[in-house]
C-alpha cells in the first residue's frame, strides 16, 4: 500500500471529526455572536442613554406621581416621582457595574485558589476545595443578607460590589481546579518541569494559556452570579437606597405594591432589561462553552 | 452551569458498592464545617462592624417606640446577657456556639418577647413544602422535557421548546413570580394575589383551609418550577447527547429494541444519574431563589420572615434565619449526598 493511500485512510474519518467541528464550533459561535451584540446593545444603551434621557429625571419627585407613558415621560412615573425611563438608562451600567467588579474579584480569587489547589494538590487542595464546597452550599443569599444588612445604610456601588463578589470566586475555583488537573499530567507540562522550569512559570507560561476559553467562561458565569446576587440583595431593601440600580427599581416597586395598583410600566421595566442581561450573558456562556468543552459539541 | 458541575460529578466507573467509611466521615465533616462557618461568620460580622448594629437597633427601636410590649430595660438586659459583652472574645464565641446547639437565638426586637426560633418553626415548613415540591416537579419534568429534547427520534416540534427554555432559565424566579402574579392573579383573577392563606383564617389542619393554602402556593411553586424547570432540561439535553453516542445504545438498536424501551432503559435512565447528584449541589442556589419569591408573593415562609426582620433591623431574626436555613438545606444535601450515589452504581464514594 502507498503512502498517498495509507495517509487518505487515516485522514478521512479525521476530516469529518474536523469539519463537524468546525460546524460546532460555528453553532456555537452563533449563540457566542447574538450574546455579545446584545451584551454591547445593553452597554451602548447606558453609554449612549444619557445623551438623549435627562438622567436627572431619575429623582425623586422630578414629576407628577403614578404617571403612565405618555410622550413626556415614555416609561411612566413611579409613586414619589421618578421618571422609570432614565432611572432604567442610569441604573442599567451601575447594575453591569457590580457585575463587573465583583466579577472580576470573583474570577482572580477563583484562578489564584484553582491553580493554587490544582496543580500544588496536598493539603492547599483539600483547604481550597473544601473551602469552595462549603460555600457553595450554603445559600450566598443569606451570607450577603447577613454582612449587607449589618451595615446598613452605609452601602453604596462598590461596597455592594465587594460584598457581592466575597461569594463569587467558588464557581470559577472548581472549574479552574479541575481543567489544571487534566492539564497537570500532559507531556508539555513534564517538558517543562524536566526543561527546569519552577512552579510558578509552568502556572504562567504553561497553563495559564491553555485555560483562556475556560477563563472567559468562568467570567461571564462569575458577573452573571454577581448581578444576580445583586439584584435580590436589592430586592430585599439592602442596596444603595439612593442609586436607582435595576435592583433598586425592583424593591420601590415592591415596596409600593405596584403589581395590585396595576403601575405595569413601574415594574415591567426593569425585569424586562435585568432578563436581557441574563439572556445575553447567558448567550455568551453557552457559546463559550462549546467552544471550550468537546463534551457538549455534539448537541443538536 | 449545570453541565460542567454534573460533569464534574461523574467519577467514572468505580470499585466496591457499600459506602465507604471514609467517605462518609468526610461528607459528614463536610456538613459541620458548613453549619460552623455559618455560625462563625453569624459571630463575626456583627463584631466587626465598627458600631454594633444590633445595640443600634435596639437604641432605634427604643427611640421610635418600636419595642411592642414589655420595657425597653428588659429587651437591652437580655441583649446584654446574650452578648455577654464584659466577657473576652473566645467566652463569647463559645456562649454563643453552645446556644446555637440548643437552637436558641434569642427574643426577637421588634417582636419582643417571642422568640427567634419560635417565629422561625411557625415559617420554615412553609418554605420546606413550597421549596421540595415545586423542586421535585421542576427536576422530574425539566429532566423529561431536556432528554426529549435531545433524543434524535423526537418529533421536530420538540425542538421548538429550546428557546423558551433558555429564556426562562435566565430569568430569575422572583421576578417570573411578579409577572405571573401580574397575569394570573390580577389581570386574570384566577388566583389569589398572595400571603399563604385567606385572610382571616387561622392556620389549621382541616380540608378547607389546607384547599385554600395550597391555591395561594400554586403562584410561587409555579414561579420556582418554570425558573427551575430550564436549567434542569438544559443539562440533562447536554447529558443525553453524549449518552446516545455510548456503544450500548447501538447495540440496543442492533437488537432491535422499541424507541420507547431505549429511550427510558438506555438513555434516560444513564443520563439521569449524574444529573440526579449534582441537584445536592444546586440546592443551596434554588434556596436562594425561592426565598426571594417567598418575598415576591407574601408567602409566610422563611424568606418573609427574613424580608421583614431586614426591614425592622431585627437582627436576632435574621442571624436566626440564616444559620436555620444553611442547617436544613446542609441536611438535605448530606442526605442526598448519601443516598444517590447508591442509585448509580458507577460513581465512586471517594472523592476524586
Amino acid at each position: 500500500m502507498s503512502a498517498a493511500v495509507e495517509s487518505r485512510l487515516a485522514s478521512a474519518p479525521t476530516r469529518r471529526i474536523a469539519l463537524s467541528r468546525l460546524a460546532a464550533l460555528r453553532r456555537g459561535n452563533r449563540q457566542l455572536m447574538v450574546g455579545l451584540v446584545v451584551m454591547l446593545a445593553i452597554v451602548l444603551f447606558g453609554l449612549l442613554g444619557p445623551l438623549v434621557v435627562d438622567v436627572k429625571g431619575a429623582r425623586v419627585g422630578s414629576a407628577m406621581p403614578d404617571q403612565p407613558p405618555s410622550v413626556a415621560y415614555p416609561l411612566g412615573t413611579d409613586s414619589v416621582g421618578r421618571q422609570i425611563l432614565p432611572a432604567i438608562v442610569a441604573g442599567t451600567p451601575l447594575t453591569l457595574r457590580i457585575g463587573l467588579i465583583a466579577g472580576t474579584i470573583g474570577l482572580g480569587v477563583g484562578v489564584a485558589f484553582g491553580l493554587i489547589a490544582g496543580y500544588f494538590g496536598g493539603f492547599w487542595d483539600t483547604v481550597l476545595r473544601g473551602a469552595a464546597d462549603v460555600f457553595l452550599t450554603v445559600p450566598s443569599l443569606l451570607v450577603l443578607v447577613v454582612i449587607a444588612s449589618t451595615m446598613r445604610g452605609a452601602v453604596d456601588i462598590t461596597t455592594e460590589a465587594l460584598v457581592v463578589s466575597a461569594l463569587a470566586w467558588m464557581s470559577p475555583t472548581r472549574t479552574v481546579r479541575s481543567q489544571v488537573l487534566s492539564m497537570r499530567e500532559r507531556t508539555y507540562v513534564h517538558v517543562s518541569k524536566l526543561s527546569g522550569m519552577s512552579g510558578v512559570e509552568i502556572i504562567v507560561r504553561e497553563l495559564m494559556p491553555n485555560l483562556l476559553p475556560y477563563l472567559a467562561a468562568s467570567f461571564v458565569g462569575a458577573v452573571a452570579t454577581a448581578i444576580l446576587a445583586s439584584i435580590g440583595l436589592e430586592a430585599l431593601g439592602l442596596g444603595p437606597q439612593n442609586e436607582p440600580t435595576l435592583g433598586m427599581t425592583i424593591y420601590w416597586a415592591l415596596y409600593y405594591t405596584s403589581v395590585v395598583r396595576g403601575l405595569v410600566w413601574w415594574w415591567a421595566s426593569p425585569i424586562a432589561m435585568i432578563i436581557l442581561i441574563f439572556f445575553g450573558l447567558f448567550l455568551i456562556s453557552a457559546g463559550l462553552d462549546e467552544v471550550a468543552n468537546p463534551r457538549i459539541r455534539r448537541a443538536p | 452551569m449545570l453541565v460542567s458541575q454534573a460533569a464534574e460529578r461523574y467519577t467514572g466507573p468505580r470499585r466496591g458498592r457499600k459506602v465507604r467509611a471514609s467517605y462518609l466521615i468526610g461528607r459528614v465533616g463536610v456538613f459541620f464545617a458548613v453549619i460552623w462557618a455559618a455560625a462563625t461568620i453569624n459571630f463575626a460580622i456583627p463584631r466587626l462592624s465598627p458600631a454594633n448594629p444590633v445595640r443600634e437597633a435596639l437604641l432605634q427601636a427604643v427611640s421610635a417606640g418600636g419595642v411592642q410590649t414589655g420595657s425597653w430595660e428588659e429587651v437591652v438586659k437580655a441583649y446584654e446577657a446574650r452578648f455577654g459583652l464584659d466577657q473576652p472574645l473566645w467566652v463569647q464565641y463559645l456562649r454563643y456556639l453552645g446556644d446555637l446547639v440548643r437552637f436558641d437565638f434569642g427574643q426577637s426586637i421588634s417582636m419582643f418577647p417571642t422568640r427567634v426560633i419560635d417565629m422561625i418553626l411557625i415559617a420554615l415548613p412553609w418554605t420546606m413544602v413550597l421549596l421540595t415540591v415545586s423542586t421535585v416537579f421542576a427536576f422530574a419534568l425539566g429532566t423529561v422535557l431536556g432528554a426529549l429534547m435531545a433524543w434524535q427520534k423526537s418529533p421536530q416540534w420538540m425542538r421548538i421548546f429550546v428557546a423558551p427554555v433558555l429564556t426562562l432559565s435566565a430569568v430569575p424566579y422572583y421576578l417570573l413570580g411578579l409577572i405571573l402574579i401580574y397575569l394570573l392573579a390580577f389581570t386574570a383573577r384566577l388566583f389569589p394575589i398572595g400571603g399563604g392563606f385567606a385572610i382571616g383564617t387561622t392556620p389549621t389542619l382541616d380540608a378547607s383551609f389546607l384547599v385554600e393554602a395550597l391555591r395561594h402556593s400554586i403562584l410561587p411553586a409555579v414561579s420556582i418550577l418554570l425558573a427551575q424547570m430550564g436549567g434542569w432540561a438544559l443539562a440533562m439535553r447536554g447529558m443525553m447527547v453524549t449518552t446516545q453516542g455510548e456503544d450500548y445504545m447501538t447495540f440496543g438498536e442492533m437488537k432491535g429494541l422499541k424507541d420507547w424501551r431505549l429511550f427510558l432503559r438506555y438513555a434516560l435512565r444513564n443520563a439521569v444519574l449524574p444529573q440526579a447528584t449534582s441537584l445536592a449541589l444546586v440546592l443551596g442556589h434554588v434556596a436562594s431563589g425561592a426565598l426571594l419569591v417567598e418575598v415576591v408573593f407574601g408567602y409566610p415562609g422563611v424568606g418573609t420572615l427574613l424580608y421583614q426582620a431586614i426591614r425592622t433591623f431585627d437582627y436576632f431574626v435574621i442571624y436566626g434565619v440564616s444559620f436555620m436555613v444553611v442547617v436544613t438545606l446542609g441536611l438535605t444535601t448530606l442526605f442526598l449526598d448519601l443516598l444517590l450515589p447508591r442509585l448509580d452504581p458507577r460513581i465512586t464514594y471517594r472523592r476524586s
